[in-house]
């Protein structure tokens, strides 16, 4: 039978591209592990910064900062956080899907809406789609540094200052367990509600230099950090989603495999099936 | 026993150290802190450069910071350290290079694309040379 050698070349590759599988699979579990501790190591910085800049509000009342006030909004931004790669099953589609949906609403309100995309499958998507995109940043491995995320959110604050958009969003996947993440889209300028916490005491500072010019600082790092947290935790997304994807690949190849040996091992008995009974009849012909 | 006071210096990309010292010595923005426990309440911002905890042991420990915030509460020192060298052109650049991407890449165009970033590069390098020359003036 012609078929027996085609089916063993496929048998073949599939077992090829099940090394491959499972090879990522394995990868993207030990990458994982890295990147929830890295998204582990981030959060002290961010409740430090938050304590402080809590009780510098506090003390100063009547001092209110650009990224503290609300304003009416006709433009808004979003900050996209994505993978720089794909093979990671469903989660920057879901992303989008759901910030699609987002936006539509802001369009159905009258509101304009900008992008700064992170990750290059993020800047692909707004390319297809269409939008404004301010900044991008992308290609920033598996262990990423905040200098690189810099330019991207500088980009963002200064159109917000100079009030060219009205709010900032971003938008991630947040990490809830290996099986699960959550697309996420959260309001980051204004800074919302997170200064108003009780607080048991609190100190006349002195400041070195003047205190507006600390908050500035300080605000401006708070927010970097905010986007640094959501990139590492959309990094650790990523390899687990990555992972899910790759296991579900190998076995379904495993699957595939196994009914195609069933065909082949049909195939070869029917061959020689057939020999033998020619053999026969030839014989029997003599 | 000698009076400490709790140290934590956190960066964004994790905690660096944490700890009880009897004074800790930090590169403010306004010149050389040193801290001592019961220490006013103070905010500043950091200049490059090393901050130095006294454990009291007789032993001093390092750590280089590339800037941040230096908070003192009275029972409390924190040092917000920044991971990346921070000055306004240093930060001027790297926007304009998130910009210069985004454009490029919606534009699909690649042609100057080498010696843009290059330049940018280059920016980006004296700015740090800069950075560090100015470390270096308030070392000596």
């Amino acid at each position: 039978m012609a078929g027996a050698k085609e089916i063993r070349t496929k048998i073949a590759s599939i077992k090829n591209t099940q090394k491959i599988t499972s090879a990522m699979e394995m990868v993207a579990a030990a990458k994982m592990r890295k990147a929830q501790d890295r998204k582990e190591a981030t959060r002290p910085y961010a409740e430090k910064m938050r304590n402080v800049i809590g009780h510098l509000a506090h003390a100063h009342p009547e001092y209110v900062h650009t990224f503290m006030k609300e304003r009416d909004v006709s433009r808004v931004g979003y900050i996209v956080v994505s993978s720089d790669r794909g093979l990671c099953g469903g989660l920057n589609s879901n992303l989008f899907r759901k910030l699609v949906k987002d936006i539509r609403k802001q369009q159905e309100a009258g509101i304009q809406v900008d992008f700064c995309t992170i990750g290059s499958k993020a800047l692909g998507f707004f390319k297809r789609f269409g939008g404004k995109v301010r900044a991008q940043a992308s290609h920033l491995g598996d262990a990423p540094h905040i200098e690189q995320l810099i330019g991207t959110v500088k980009v963002m604050l200064d159109a917000y200052e100079q009030g060219e958009i009205d709010r900032i969003y971003i938008a991630y996947n947040g990490f809830v367990n290996t099986m699960t993440q959550n697309p996420t889209i959260e309001q980051l300028v204004p800074i919302a509600g997170e200064t108003e916490q009780e607080l048991k005491h609190h100190w006349d500072y002195i400041y070195e230099p003047e205190s507006k010019e600390v908050l500035d600082g300080l605000l401006t790092r708070y927010i970097e950090s905010l986007v640094y947290q959501a990139v590492v935790e959309n990094g650790a997304c990523e390899q687990s989603a990555r992972m899910v994807a790759m296991k579900a690949a190998t076995d379904n190849a495993g699957n595939l495999i196994d009914e195609l040996q069933l065909v082949y091992n049909k195939a070869r008995q029917a061959a020689i099936t057939q020999e033998i009974s020619e053999i026969v009849a030839g014989a029997a012909a003599v | 026993m000698a009076m400490t006071i709790h140290v934590d210096i956190v960066s964004a990309e994790g905690a660096i150290h944490s700890g009880q010292a009897e004074m800790v010595y930090a590169p403010g923005e306004m010149g050389e802190l040193g801290i001592a426990p019961r220490h006013t309440p103070l905010v500043t911002r950091l200049k490059p450069g090393d901050v130095r905890v006294d454990s009291g042991k007789g032993e001093m420990e390092h750590f280089y910071v590339s800037g941040g915030i230096l908070e003192v509460q009275p029972h409390v020192v924190t040092v917000l350290a920044d991971t990346a060298i921070r000055a306004k052109d240093i930060d001027e650049a790297s926007a304009l290079e998130a910009k210069r991407k985004a454009e490029e890449a919606l534009a699909g165009q690649k042609e100057d694309f080498e010696y843009a970033k290059a330049q940018a590069e280059l920016a980006e390098a004296v700015a740090q040379l800069r950075a560090i020359e100015k470390l270096r003036k308030t070392k000596s």
